[in-house]
Order: structure tokens, then C-alpha cells, then sequence
């Protein structure tokens, strides 16, 4: 059967450990994980498999990505690997499910960005994720005792009343929250990616999804960030603050497009 | 971030093996990474393909965030520019 490389991540590789980092790591499609390296710089390095091309041709992955169980499989393996590098070097994820023809085609990609991934490694050495999610849950706000059933079309009309005004209050509350949590979270950060709000079946947990951010932070501050933003929402009833990570830098994979990256302290 | 020797993502155990939500996941896998156009697929850049076959399932895929890696790099050759998304 033929395979083809599906690549992960790029990764800084200072002294040659990395082959055995990922060599316990299954990969996608239980694939055994290996690097490719770049013959100009060894210390940059792909983080690859072989997998069947019967499984990765265009054609299949529009089958597959319409498979959500096919699709989590590919991503957890995916975040597997770049976890794995993530815990011992800096790591650049790549999108999911790119796929080169052979080895030496993804040595050929490797070698024509060696400077842009060798400075994207440097800006993003030290730093790690972090996902912060807001959300507006009206019902909790709106949790009061049990009123007895209205008597009246009056008095319904005074709860419906009472129950707007409240959602009008949760969702003014969480502009300053959201203005609040941004302004404690860049106290530390040095950059900041907006991901859409989340939708749909996946949605986890109560409430409606308002904010969805990662920042990118030291990762020697990574205990005073989640405290700080964790605190942004205490006593605001309907107003919670998700946070995940610490996460490999994927939401800042590629550089910024819009502000100047802060490269504070290249190598 | 100054300090050569030291330990270069992440302090041991900042990034314990954890499940964490595939919605989270997603976002970061679908629409952040460096986007590259492989050789096999279209590229997952234009993530048209997933837009469209799991939209209700995942809708935060990103046309706000197509690729800024493309502008990086506009000089290489293979270097997949994803078409608009004509999102509403």
C-alpha cells in the first residue's frame, strides 16, 4: 500500500532528543511518528508519519472530514503529537490533516520557509495558550424563587417585564466583563488571536458562547493569568469564564498579520 | 524567553495530558495552525471542506482568520491561497 507523509508540526530540535520524544507517540492513524529535518538547519525539524494514501487522497478526506468520529480521531492524534513536543521544546502546529507526497517533499517545504518557521520558533520560544471563553447564561441570572403561576395578565406582564430587564442587565454586565478579563489578560500576554464563538452540537456546558480568545503568554506567568481572569466574573450571576489550556501556541501559529509581532528576545 | 538554557515551552508539567473538548480542539486544529498547501489535499485552508460538511456541527471555522502565513510567505511557489469565504 502506498503512503504518504502527513505532517504535524514544526518544532526546535536544540539537541537532537526530539526523535526520542516522539517515538512513543502513536499518530494519526496509529501511525508511528517520526522528524524531518532540514539539511541547512538540523535543529528545525517536521514532526511527520506515514499513513495510507488511501486514507489521505483528496477524495477520501472529503469522506472522512464528513465522519465526526474520523475527524476527532485525526485531531486527538494530532494534539497527541504536538502535546508531546510541546512539553519538551517549541513547537509550530500545523493545520490539521496537510499532507505531503513522500518525505522528501515535506524536506522541500521545510527548506523554502527555514527562515520564517526558524523566527516564528524564536517569537514564540517560552510561551504557551491559553483559551478564554465567556458565556451568558440568562437563565441562571434570572434564577429567583418560584413565584406562584400569574394570576393575572397583569402580573404576567410584570415578570415578563422582570425577566427582560434581567437579560438586558446580563448582557451589559458582560461587556465590562469581556472589557475587564481582556485588560487582565494582556497584563500578561503579548499577543491575543479571536477565535469565532462557538456554536452547535459540540458546545459544552451552559449558557451561550459570547467570547472565544487564546492569548499567548510566558509560561512562567501562565498561574497569575488564569487567576486574574478567572476573577473577573466573581458574584456576576449568568457571567461564566472558561479557561483552557495551557495550550500549544496554535492560535499563533503564523505571525500576526495585523499589529508588529513583539520579538522581545530572539536567540 | 531570555534565559538560553531553560526549559523552552514550558515549565515541566505546564502541559499535562489531559482530554479537553473537541470543540476546543477544533477551533485551534481547523482554524489556527500554520496553513500550508500539502500536495494531496486542497489543503484543509480552504476549510471549505469541512464548512460544509460539518457546519452544523462546528461553525467556528474561520474566514475572519484565512491565512496569514500566505502573506508571510507570498514568494514561495506552492504556498495555497484559500478562497473567500462567503460566509453569512
Amino acid at each position: 500500500m502506498t503512503d504518504v507523509s502527513y505532517v504535524y508540526g514544526v518544532a526546535r530540535d536544540r539537541d537532537g532528543c526530539l526523535d526520542e520524544v516522539v517515538a512513543d507517540v502513536p499518530g494519526v492513524a496509529d501511525a508511528a511518528v517520526h522528524l524531518v529535518r532540514s539539511e541547512r538547519r538540523p535543529d528545525v525539524a517536521v514532526a511527520a508519519s506515514a499513513v495510507p494514501a488511501a486514507d489521505f487522497n483528496e477524495a477520501a478526506l472529503r469522506t472522512h472530514l464528513e465522519d465526526l468520529a474520523w475527524l476527532e480521531s485525526v485531531a486527538r492524534a494530532h494534539h497527541r503529537v504536538i502535546e508531546a513536543l510541546a512539553a519538551r521544546t517549541t513547537v509550530m502546529p500545523l493545520r490539521l490533516a496537510t499532507v505531503y507526497l513522500d518525505d522528501d517533499r515535506v524536506r522541500a517545504v521545510l527548506d523554502a520557509r527555514l527562515t520564517a518557521f526558524d523566527r516564528r520558533l524564536a517569537d514564540l520560544d517560552g510561551l504557551v495558550e491559553w483559551g478564554v471563553k465567556i458565556y451568558v447564561d440568562v437563565t441562571e441570572a434570572e434564577e429567583a424563587p418560584p413565584e406562584p403561576p400569574a394570576g393575572s395578565g397583569r402580573e404576567y406582564l410584570r415578570r415578563r417585564r422582570a425577566a427582560r430587564h434581567a437579560h438586558e442587565d446580563v448582557y451589559r454586565a458582560v461587556e465590562d466583563v469581556a472589557a475587564r478579563v481582556d485588560s487582565a489578560a494582556r497584563g500578561y500576554a503579548v499577543e491575543r488571536a479571536r477565535h469565532r464563538a462557538q456554536q452547535g452540537q459540540l458546545l459544552t456546558g451552559p449558557g451561550e458562547n459570547v467570547v472565544n480568545d487564546a492569548y499567548l503568554v510566558p509560561a512562567d506567568h501562565a498561574e497569575q493569568f488564569r487567576s486574574e481572569v478567572e476573577g473577573s466574573a466573581r458574584g456576576l450571576p449568568g457571567i461564566r469564564i472558561d479557561v483552557t489550556g495551557p495550550w500549544a501556541p496554535y492560535s499563533f501559529a503564523a505571525p500576526p498579520d495585523s499589529e508588529p509581532t513583539p520579538r522581545s528576545a530572539g536567540p | 524567553m531570555t534565559e538560553p538554557d531553560a526549559p523552552p515551552a514550558a515549565p515541566s508539567g505546564a502541559l499535562p495530558q489531559r482530554q479537553v473538548a473537541l470543540i476546543d480542539l477544533l477551533d485551534r486544529l481547523l482554524s489556527g495552525g500554520v496553513v500550508l498547501s500539502g500536495d494531496l489535499v486542497l489543503s484543509i485552508a480552504d476549510i471549505d471542506l469541512v464548512r460544509i460538511s460539518l457546519r452544523a456541527l462546528i461553525v467556528s471555522i474561520s474566514a475572519e482568520h484565512p491565512s496569514p502565513w500566505d502573506a508571510a510567505l507570498r514568494p514561495t511557489s506552492d504556498v495555497h491561497y484559500p478562497p473567500s469565504a462567503d460566509d453569512s
